[in-house]
């Protein structure tokens, strides 16, 4: 199952989840980062269930704290 | 209002734009905006703003000059070390242009003072370093309908996005909640490179032009990132957020607040 990885084409087990995902992916302080699939949050994406399907693109969004 | 020969001259190459004109830069020089954060996004989002010809420009910030600031700071130089920030800041400003009203606001921005401070400006650039003001900065202009640039950067990395109000989501909807303190690395603890802050704060001034004269599309609705090493810019989608706590159907925040603190991007001082 391909699947669009911060705009990137990568391939995955059938089914995944959202947490899953974000386990393989190695994110950092995952607890903190907002996941969105096709444009739309997941809901607690640390503990999402949501399996991901062919196609799917999938965004991490990270906190960025600094600007001084 | 009729332009003088030297500004005809000064502004020339925005009057050229034929998105811009004489109309755009009439707009500009009417229009107020406040800058949050006189450091390393507010350095050079200043220093734009001000050869554009923004007719008022606030600089907000409690501290004074340190020399690691220098690094990426550009607002400031070598002689202004120790002098507090706004007034350095405005200098610079007032010394690129001298048409240009400068506002130096002295003081932390919190809770009991926000409101008041960027009701006097047309629009917002948030060049702060912390959560707790990121968030504070966010829901008070969405209470007060303001438009912002919201702007963020650590390492090689840099993130923006624009709030316009009623017109796509705010930074709640994309983050509801500001991370636990110490929770994410800080600016002092991971570094960043100094000519990001140029790159972020040059794209906020890009935003604050474009919306003060109503040209172009702003970056709303997406969140735009930059990956320096590998010199990456994403435009990222955000949807809003039906339940988000401040600019949400049914929100629960409607003043703002100050937060716990958080993780605090203090670049001052000696690396622990």
């Amino acid at each position: 199952m391909d699947l669009f990885v911060a705009g990137e084409r990568k391939s995955f087990g059938d089914g995944i989840t959202v947490a899953e995902l974000l386990a393989l992916e190695n994110v950092a302080n995952p607890e903190y980062v907002t996941v969105a699939v096709n444009d739309e949050f997941v809901d607690s994406p640390l503990g999402s269930e949501r399996p991901l399907a062919e196609g799917d693109r999938v965004e991490f969004l990270y906190f960025m704290g600094g600007g001084i | 209002m009729a332009f003088t020969d030297p500004q005809l001259e000064r502004y020339s190459r925005h009057i050229l734009l034929k998105e811009f004109g004489t109309k755009g830069q009439k707009k500009l020089m009417a229009s107020k905006a406040l800058i949050v954060g006189a450091g390393g996004l507010g350095s050079p989002a200043a220093m734009y703003l001000a050869a554009a010809g923004v007719g008022t420009i606030g600089l907000a910030d409690n501290d004074a000059v340190d020399l690691s600031n220098l690094q990426r700071q550009i607002l400031h130089s070598t002689p202004d070390l120790g002098k507090p920030k706004v007034e350095s800041g405005a200098e610079t400003l007032r010394a690129i242009n001298p048409e240009v009203e400068v506002r130096a606001h002295q003081g932390l921005v919190k809770a009991d003072n926000v409101m008041e401070l960027i009701s006097g400006y047309d629009f917002v650039l948030d060049g702060t370093d912390n959560f707790q003001a990121k968030f504070l900065i966010n829901d008070a202009c969405v209470i007060s309908r303001k438009p912002f640039s919201h702007a963020g950067i650590i390492r090689f990395q840099g993130q923006l996005m624009t709030y316009l109000p009623g017109q796509g989501p705010c930074y709640r909807c994309v983050f509801p909640k500001p991370p636990p303190p110490e929770a994410i690395p800080t600016c002092r603890q991971a570094g960043v490179i100094g000519a990001m802050a140029g790159v972020i704060g040059c794209l906020q001034a890009l935003e604050a032009i474009k919306c003060l004269t109503g040209m172009g599309q702003p970056l709303t609705g997406h969140l735009l990132t930059f990956e320096a090493l590998t010199m990456a810019f994403r435009k990222i989608k955000v949807p809003g957020r039906p339940a988000c706590p401040v600019c949400g159907q049914n929100p629960s925040i409607t003043e703002p607040q100050d937060q716990e603190p958080a993780a605090a991007c203090d670049l001052r001082g000696p690396v622990p």
